[in-house]
């Protein structure tokens, strides 16, 4: 067993992007489906990380884009939360199956 | 030999080409060219826009007076540019009196030619002098007979457009523009007889004008066809002879183009003599009269020789084309068969009798016969139907003439009975002794009619001559010009028509070999002879009948009043007759359309007036009363045809008393020698063909002609002299059947009606059956299948298209139910499916590679 490569690091991203799929999709909470967002994000991330790790540029993209992406997660958090509370306002609830109203 | 040709070549080209060219028929014409011509015509026609277009405008606000101005100037215009051609004319050499004016190509069809141009030789000249002399004295007329009629303007606008016609047929250098002008007259014809159309009496004449005119002008184009078809193409036959010429001719005349190049047979450069250009003969089929008179008379073209031997379907075709525009000019000039629109024709006013039906339109058919006189004297035998037509229609008129009691009637019969003698004229060859008929005839037979018009005109709208007699005290004007008139058509030698008709009466005589047999020449003189007596006693008749004796058209007028009527003549009679009288009269006549019905059968038609249904009762002339003078319009107007009548006895002076008189002028009638050139390819001809009976003769026939107008002027006067002998009553009782045949115009109206209307109106009345039963029905079969087709077809689109469609459609709806369950909203739905289509893609990937 030496250290982990590359394929390690892509499992490790695999599985935190089955999971936040899986997450998305079984839940009906609007603040889990955002849960499960970040998880994919961050399945994402592990993959630029690990790809710069292997592949080394001297641009250092994959870090930079990582960065992109959690400053991006953080805003698209503010944003979604903001809208879950919007609709927990309206709705008294904040399960996304009841947020139906468009609909038809 | 060939040199002998040459030579004789060379000579007829001298003779022809040069400037004493005294060949017998002048062939080629010489010709003029002048570029004024046109006006001629185109002053009437200019009138006629003027008056058409602006004429009732004009006569609401300036009055009638300007209407007349317009239509007499524009006559008068066109009389002084036909006198200035006339002074060209008489200054030219005899040879060259040919004046030509082109001005347009109407169309060019193949060999057909048609040009808009005017030509003037001696014989039109003479037409167009009559017409616009004449035509301008009765425009003048018209003034006062018509100047109570609401439509004056629309009379002088028709009167116009007649002359324009009139001038277009006399004018025209071509057959084409001669039909127009021919098919014009017909037409204002027709409008004019037709003037007062709400009488339907008179819209029955016109109809029956105009249609009588068309079956002759079916005749007319059917000959001018059948004459350019002959004329096509007959110097190929003759090439060898063209060629021969053509080789003389290039070497004499540095600019000969040959006939290939210019159609011509022979042409010299017309800049050599630009004022009378000798052109050629124009080869191969044409219409222009000048051309086809040059292909006849010239002997090279071989055209007559080629005429001559043509048959067609079997008969010769100079015959057959000479008879088709025979029946043309029948038609035209009233004969035998075709003459029964002519005394209906009166219906018309008055100056219309005088202008159109006695003095221009009804000489059309002896003017064409005296215009193709190169033609139809190849034939003796068209010759013979032309002159014996001509006789009997003289001799059957005559005698209808005799029993007439309307007196523009009797006017009408002698009409058809002079146009008789002016074809026994051209018939016998005698063609410019038809033509001095013509011009005669155009003098006292429009002194004759508008002498009538202001008698009847003076009697308040009477024609009937049983109604009118002592006139002469007061008419006096009228009385004279009549009487000479008279005298003038009876035949006695102190007036043109002695002339005119004596040398006509002559010349059948002598005609010998112009027909077919030398003694039917002999037959149409004692026939003319006979006419003669004939025109004669009913002239006079209606003169005596007319001025002479007591007025009896106030007693016919209102039997009632006897004393009123006796009162008016005896006032007349004192020589105080005025205004005031009449109106006294008028005081009495409380109605001023008597009732006459009962008195008299034939005043049925008259007593209402016909002559002038919207006539007021006004001014001078009103109704009832006794006879008045007319205006002196009307009155200067006849005093200027009798001294016509009398001036044109110079033209046609009697050649044997010239003889006898040793004057050289007189030797040769002036006219005669005038019309010369015109007749020039035929005189040879007739000349060599005349039995030539000698002077004994010729002074025989006079004192014979002589003998009979006065027999017919002394029975005449014992008849009929102030109404005093019972004799015409008498006879006609002795006769009872015979003068009902002669007065009911031997029926021959009620034959035509038995017979060509009655047939013609079966055969309508069958194609109308044929019509409604065949025709129709097989639209409405037709029309029976297409509904039927269109109801399968209707069915077909209810069901079948509108079914594809709808199930379409319905399809689509459906589809659209099952497919937007898809549609959830839910986003874990999408999730779901996004993730199922990736694995199925990643088994995809696998399955594949």
């Amino acid at each position: 067993m030496g250290a982990p490569g590359l394929p390690h690091y892509l499992i490790v991203g695999v599985v935190l992007f089955a999971l936040g799929t899986y997450t998305v999709i079984t839940r009906t909470n609007a603040v889990g489906i955002l849960m499960g967002v970040e998880l994919i994000l961050n399945a994402a991330n592990v993959n630029f990380v690990a790809f710069q790790r292997f592949n080394p540029s001297p641009l250092l993209t994959g870090q930079v884009f990582a960065l992109f992406v959690i400053v991006l997660a953080a805003a698209e958090a503010a944003v979604a939360l903001a809208i879950v509370l919007a609709i927990y306002m309206n709705m008294k609830s904040i399960d996304v199956s009841h947020a139906s109203s468009l609909k038809d | 030999m060939d040199v002998l040709f040459h030579v004789k070549d060379l000579v007829l080209l001298a003779a022809e080409g040069g400037e004493a060219a005294s060949h017998a028929a002048g062939v080629p014409q010489k010709i003029v060219e002048v570029g004024y011509l046109w006006l001629i015509p185109f002053f009437p026609l200019l009138g006629f826009a003027i008056n058409a277009a602006f004429g009732h405008l004009i006569q609401r606000r300036f009055g009638k007076k300007y209407v007349s101005y317009i239509a007499v100037g524009a006559m008068a215009l066109a009389f002084l540019v036909a006198v200035a051609a006339w002074i060209q004319m008489i200054g030219l050499p005899a040879s060259e009196r040919y004046l030509v004016n082109f001005l347009w190509n109407l169309f060019t069809a193949g060999d057909v030619q048609a040009n808009l141009s005017f030509a003037l030789d001696p014989l039109s000249m003479m037409m167009v002098l009559i017409i616009t002399f004449v035509g301008s004295l009765i425009h003048i007329y018209s003034i006062g007979y018509m100047a109570d009629d609401p439509a004056y303007w629309r009379f002088f606008c028709y009167l116009n457009l007649f002359v324009f016609s009139m001038l277009l047929l006399v004018m025209g250098d071509n057959l084409v523009l001669m039909f127009f002008g021919w098919e014009g007259v017909g037409l204002c014809s027709y409008l004019l007889i037709g003037f007062w159309y709400e009488d339907i009496e008179k819209a029955k004449a016109a109809v029956k004008a105009f249609v009588t005119n068309r079956v002759g002008d079916f005749g007319f184009v059917l000959g001018m066809f059948l004459l350019f078809w002959a004329l096509g193409g007959s110097w190929v036959q003759k090439k060898n002879v063209v060629a021969k010429h053509e080789r003389v001719w290039s070497q004499v005349d540095p600019n000969y183009k040959p006939v290939a190049q210019t159609g011509t047979f022979y042409e010299r450069d017309p800049a050599l003599s630009p004022q009378s250009s000798h052109r050629g003969i124009r080869i191969g089929p044409s219409l222009t009269f000048r051309e086809i008179r040059d292909q006849l008379s010239s002997e090279e073209t071989g055209m007559k020789e080629r005429l001559l031997g043509m048959n067609f379907f079997g008969i010769p075709l100079l015959i057959l084309a000479g008879i088709l525009l025979f029946v043309g000019a029948t038609a035209k000039s009233a004969q035998i068969p075709l003459y029964v629109w002519l005394p209906d024709a009166m219906a018309g006013p008055t100056p219309v009798s005088a202008l159109i039906h006695a003095a221009t339109m009804v000489t059309a058919g002896v003017y064409m016969v005296a215009r193709l006189n190169f033609l139809f004297a190849l034939s003796p035998a068209v010759m013979t139907v032309i002159a014996m037509t001509g006789a009997i229609t003289a001799m059957f008129a005559a005698s209808i003439g005799f029993v007439q009691n309307d007196i523009k009637k009797v006017l009408a019969y002698s009409t058809v009975s002079q146009l008789g003698f002016m074809f026994i004229g051209v018939g016998v060859g005698a063609f410019w002794a038809g033509a001095y008929h013509l011009l005669t005839h155009a003098f006292f037979k429009a002194c004759l009619f508008l002498g009538s018009g202001s008698v009847i005109l003076g009697c308040h709208h009477e024609q009937d001559m049983r109604k009118m007699g002592g006139l002469k005290r007061f008419m006096p004007l009228t009385e004279k010009t009549y009487l000479y008139a008279c005298i003038a058509i009876s035949g006695f030698p102190i007036a043109n028509a002695f002339f005119s008709k004596d040398e006509i009466l002559w010349r059948a005589f002598d005609s010998g070999h112009n027909l077919l047999d030398p003694s039917l020449g002999k037959l149409i003189w004692f026939i003319g002879w006979l006419t003669a007596c004939g025109t004669s006693f009913y002239m006079w008749r209606s003169y005596y009948m007319t001025f002479t004796g007591e007025y009896r058209g106030a007693a016919g007028h209102r039997p009632s009043h006897g004393a009123l009527a006796t009162h008016s003549v005896g006032a007349a009679h004192a020589g105080t007759f005025n205004h005031d009288v009449l109106m006294s009269a008028t005081v009495f006549d409380d109605d001023p359309h008597p009732d006459s019905g009962g008195v008299d059968a034939h005043a049925k038609g008259t007593a209402k007036h016909p002559d002038h249904p919207d006539h007021k009762a006004e001014g001078g002339h009103g109704h009832g009363g006794v006879p008045h003078e007319s205006p002196g319009t009307m009155t200067y107007v006849l005093v200027t045809l009798a001294a016509g009548c009398a001036a044109t006895i110079v033209l046609g002076f009697w050649a044997p008393l010239g003889n006898l008189l040793g004057i050289d002028a007189l030797k040769v009638p002036l006219l005669e020698h005038w019309l010369e050139p015109t007749m020039a390819p035929t005189l040879e001809l007739v000349e060599k063909r005349s039995a030539q009976s000698g002077h004994a003769w010729e002074w025989a026939l006079i004192f014979a002609s002589v003998g009979v107008a006065f027999l017919g002027w002394f029975i005449a006067r014992s008849f009929y002299k102030d109404a005093r002998s019972h004799a015409p009553a008498k006879l006609a009782a002795m006769f009872p059947r015979l003068h009902r045949v002669v007065y009911n115009k031997y029926y021959v109206d009620e034959f035509y009606q038995a017979t060509v209307l009655r047939a013609v109106s079966l055969l309508s009345r069958a194609f109308a059956t044929f019509d409604a039963k065949v025709i129709d029905g097989a639209v409405n079969a037709v029309a029976v299948v297409a509904r039927f087709i269109c109801n399968i077809s209707g069915a077909a689109d209810t069901y079948l298209v509108d079914g594809a469609v709808n199930l379409v459609a319905e399809g689509v709806i459906q589809t659209g139910h099952r497919l937007r369950r898809i549609q959830t909203g839910r986003i874990q739905t999408y999730l779901y499916a996004a993730v199922a289509g990736v694995l199925v893609l990643i088994g995809i990937h696998y399955l594949i590679r």
